[in-house]
C-alpha cells in the first residue's frame, strides 16, 4: 500500500515537473538577461597542463569583447563571453558545445585548444548550422572538414602550412638533407606526420625515422638513437610542453647537437624552466610575438593587457602570446561577420565571414580572409620562427 | 650504443613500477587489498617534495623527510576511511573507494598545486656521466639500486623478522592473529603506512627526471599495477623484477622496433605471461587453511 502511494506520488512528481518544464519552453521562459545580450562561447583546456593556453584565449577575446562593447556592441547588444574548461579531453569538450550551442545560444564558439577536441566538436557543429572559430588547434582536417556547409572558421596556423614553413627552415637554415620527426602519439601528430611527408616529398627529400611520444614518457632517449642511428641530421619535434621538454632533456643527456624545428607546442607553459638548457635550442612557429614586433598595434594591445589583468607586468608574462593574437583577431572578424550578416543566426553569420573585405588587425591586414574554399584567414607568410629565451618567446634573429 | 641507452633507460623506468608495485604487494600480502591510489601517493610525494624544497627552500634532506613522513599519513588515512569500513563487511567497496581517493587527491592538488607542470631540480639529474658509451643521470643508476634493495629489505623483514611474521600472520588468519596478541589494526595500517611511503620514494626519485604536475601518477599507477600482477603480487621479489623486465621490454621495443609499437608489445607480453603463469613470474597459488 505504502509503495503503491510512494510511487503514484513520484509519478505525479514527475508529471508536475514536466509539464512545467513544457509550459516553459512553449512561452521560451529563459534566463533573465539572454536576449538582452549577444553570447560568444569559449571552450578550452581551463585546467592542465595547458591552462595557460587556454587563460591566454581568454585575454586575447576579454580585451576584444571589451573594445566591441565600448564602442557599442554589436547589433545593438553587450557581448558576453561564456568559458568551459574542457580538460583537454574531447567528450567534455562535445558536451560543452551541446551545452552552450544549444541552450545558450552562443552566436559563435571559440575553441578546441587541442586538435582532438576540436575534431570531435567539428561534426556537431556542422549539423547544427552554429559557427566555430578555431584560435589555436591546428590540425588541417578542423576546417578541411568536408562538409557541404562548413561552419568552421580558424585564424590560427595549420599543419599543413606548418609542414611546408618547418621543412622550409631545417633545408634552408640548417641544411638538412634527412630529417627525422619526433611526434606526439595523438591525432595532432599524425596531422603532421602527414604534412611533413608531404612537404618532404615536395622537396624529394627522404626522412630519418617517425618517432611518436606519450605524454608520460619520462625517457625518449631511445626513440632519439633510433634517429640518429639513421643518420637525422635535424629533427621535426610536435608535441606539447611537457613531452616537448622530456625530449630537450634526453638530446642534453646524449649529448647530440642537433638542429630542433618544431611546431608550437612548448609555447602553451614553462618551456624553459622544464626543458632545461636545451630548451633555448627550438626553434618554434608563432603567428605573433610582442617581442621585438615593432607593429604599434602590438605595443597599443600590450598597454590594454597590463590595464585588463594586473598580473601582467611585461613579455614573459603574456605567453603562449599566440592565444591572444589569434583570439584577439578571431574575435573582430567574428563581430564583423555578425555585423555583415545583421544577426546571430549561424547560416547568416557564416555568409558573413565570406563578405569580409578587410580588417586591420593585430597579426595583420586581413584582406578578404575568408571564402568558400578558404575557412583559414593566415598563409605561410604569417609565421615567424622564434626562440624561447628566459621564459620569453622572441624571434630567432 | 642503442641497445645500452635502452637498457639504462629500462632499468630506471622499471625500478620506478617496481617499487610502486612493492606498494601493492605489502599491502595484499597483509590485507588482500591494494591501494589505487598508488599512483597518486606517487604523485603526493613528488609534489610535497617541491613545495617543501624549491617552494619553502627547506633543505633537501628535511624536505624528503618530511614529504615521505606526509605519504605515510595519506597511507594511514587511506586505510582507515577508504579500506577499512569496506573490508570489515566483506564487501569489495574499497577498491573504487581508493580509486575514487586517488581522483580526489589529484584535483585537490591540482587546485592548491597549480595546472601547470613544474620541473624539480637535483644535483643528480644536471650532469650526464658516460656509461659505456651512453649519457646518463646519476639519478637513472641510482633508482634500479632503490628498487633491488627495497625488495631484498621487504622480502628479508617478511621472512626473518617478528614484525614480518606477525603481517603474514595476519593474512593467514585475522582472527587467530589477533587472538595470539598480534594488534592486526596497527599491522594493517603500517602495511597501507609503508606502501605509501614506497609510492613517495618513487615520486621523489622520478621528478627530477620528468616533471612535477597533478595528473603525473595516472599512468605509473595502472603500469605499476599491471607489473605487480604479472610478478605475482605476493613475491616480493616477484614484483621489483617484473618491474624491471616490464621497463626493459618498454624500452627494448622503442628501441629496435619503434614507439609506435611499445605499448603493444609490452601489454601483449602481460596477457601472454599470465596466460601461462596464472599466478605471475614468482606468485603462489592463493591456498586459503581452513
Amino acid at each position: 500500500m505504502t509503495t503503491k502511494t510512494m510511487f503514484s506520488m513520484t509519478r505525479r512528481h514527475v508529471l508536475a515537473t514536466a509539464t512545467v518544464a513544457a509550459l516553459a519552453a512553449m512561452t521560451g521562459v529563459t534566463p533573465a538577461h539572454a536576449a538582452d545580450t549577444i553570447k560568444v562561447g569559449l571552450i578550452a583546456s581551463l585546467s592542465g597542463p595547458s591552462a595557460k593556453s587556454g587563460e591566454a584565449i581568454t585575454r586575447g577575446l576579454t580585451v576584444a569583447i571589451d573594445e566591441i562593447n565600448a564602442a557599442g556592441g554589436l547589433l545593438g547588444k553587450q557581448v558576453e563571453l561564456l568559458r568551459r574548461d574542457d580538460e583537454n579531453n574531447p567528450g567534455k569538450g562535445l558536451v560543452a558545445a551541446r551545452e552552450l550551442v544549444q541552450r545558450e545560444k552562443v552566436a559563435v564558439l571559440f575553441g578546441g585548444l587541442q586538435t582532438p577536441v576540436s575534431l570531435a566538436i567539428v561534426p556537431f557543429m556542422n549539423q547544427s548550422k552554429a559557427v566555430f572559430m578555431g584560435p589555436w588547434a591546428a590540425g588541417t582536417p578542423i576546417t578541411q572538414n568536408g562538409a557541404k556547409e562548413n561552419y568552421i572558421f580558424r585564424v590560427s596556423a595549420f599543419d599543413s602550412m606548418v609542414g611546408v614553413a618547418l621543412v622550409d627552415r631545417a633545408v634552408s637554415v640548417h641544411g638538412a638533407k634527412k630529417p627525422g620527426m619526433m611526434l606526439i602519439n595523438n591525432p595532432w601528430g599524425e596531422s603532421n606526420e602527414k604534412s611533413l611527408l608531404v612537404a618532404l616529398k615536395a622537396k624529394g627529400m627522404e626522412n630519418a625515422g617517425i618517432e611518436k611520444i606519450e605524454q608520460s614518457d619520462i625517457d625518449v632517449v631511445p626513440q632519439l638513437t633510433r634517429l640518429k642511428s639513421n643518420g637525422a641530421d635535424a629533427i621535426f619535434m610536435v608535441a606539447n610542453v611537457g613531452p616537448s621538454a622530456q625530449v630537450m632533456k634526453s638530446l642534453e643527456r646524449m649529448n647530440w647537437n642537433v638542429p630542433v624545428v618544431s611546431h608550437w607546442g612548448p609555447a602553451g607553459g614553462r618551456f624553459s624552466e622544464l626543458g632545461g638548457p636545451r630548451a633555448k635550442d627550438v626553434e618554434m612557429i608563432q603567428t605573433f610575438t610582442f617581442s621585438g614586433n615593432p607593429s604599434p598595434k602590438a605595443a597599443e594591445m600590450m598597454a590594454k593587457l597590463k590595464k585588463h589583468f594586473p598580473e601582467i607586468k611585461g613579455e614573459a608574462d603574456v605567453t603562449p602570446a599566440v592565444g591572444i593574437a589569434n583570439a584577439y583577431d578571431g574575435m573582430h572578424l567574428a563581430a564583423l561577420a555578425i555585423k555583415n550578416a545583421g544577426s546571430t543566426d549561424g547560416p547568416a553569420v557564416r555568409k558573413g565571414f565570406y563578405n569580409i573585405k578587410s580588417y586591420d588587425g593585430l597579426i595583420k591586414t586581413y584582406e578578404m580572409p575568408f571564402s568558400p574554399e578558404k575557412h583559414d584567414a593566415l598563409g605561410p607568410d604569417d609565421l615567424v620562427f622564434t626562440q624561447f629565451i628566459d621564459g620569453k618567446i622572441i624571434p630567432v634573429k | 650504443m642503442l641497445f645500452t641507452s635502452a637498457i639504462i633507460t629500462g632499468l630506471g623506468l622499471g625500478a620506478m613500477y617496481g617499487l610502486l608495485a612493492l606498494g601493492f604487494h605489502i599491502t595484499y600480502v597483509v590485507s588482500n587489498t591494494v591501494n589505487f591510489s598508488q599512483g597518486s601517493s606517487m604523485m603526493l610525494g613528488a609534489v610535497l617534495g617541491y613545495t617543501f624544497a624549491v617552494t619553502l627552500g627547506w633543505p633537501m634532506p628535511f624536505a624528503v623527510i618530511m614529504a615521505l613522513a606526509l605519504c605515510g599519513v595519506f597511507g594511514l588515512a587511506v586505510e582507515r576511511f577508504l579500506v577499512r569500513p569496506f573490508a570489515d563487511r566483506g564487501s569489495n567497496a574499497w577498491l573504487m573507494a581508493t580509486i575514487a581517493g586517488g581522483i580526489v587527491l589529484d584535483n585537490v592538488v591540482l587546485f592548491t598545486f597549480g595546472k601547470e607542470p613544474r620541473s624539480f631540480p637535483s644535483p643528480l639529474a644536471t650532469d650526464a656521466i658516460n656509461v659505456l658509451g651512453v649519457g646518463a643521470y646519476p639519478l637513472q643508476l641510482i633508482i634500479p639500486v632503490v628498487g633491488i634493495v627495497a625488495a631484498a629489505i621487504f622480502s628479508f623483514v617478511l621472512r626473518n623478522t617478528k614484525y614480518g611474521k606477525a603481517m603474514l600472520a595476519v593474512v593467514q588468519n585475522a582472527e587467530a592473529a589477533r587472538l595470539m596478541g598480534i594488534d592486526t589494526r596497527f599491522v594493517i595500517a603500517g602495511a597501507f603506512a609503508l606502501s605509501t611511503i614506497l609510492a613517495g620514494v618513487a615520486g621523489l626519485l622520478i621528478a627530477p627526471l620528468y616533471n612535477v604536475s597533478a595528473g603525473m601518477g595516472l599512468v605509473f599507477g595502472i603500469k605499476a599495477f599491471a607489473t605487480a600482477i604479472l610478478g605475482g603480487i605476493t613475491s616480493a621479489w616477484g614484483v621489483v623484477i617484473a618491474g624491471l623486465l616490464y621497463g626493459l621490454v618498454e624500452a627494448l621495443t622503442t628501441a629496435f622496433l619503434g614507439s609506435t609499437y611499445t605499448q603493444i608489445v609490452a601489454f601483449s607480453m602481460i596477457i601472454a605471461a599470465l596466460f601461462f603463469m596464472p599466478n605471475g613470474l614468482l606468485g603462489s597459488a592463493g591456498i586459503k587453511k581452513v
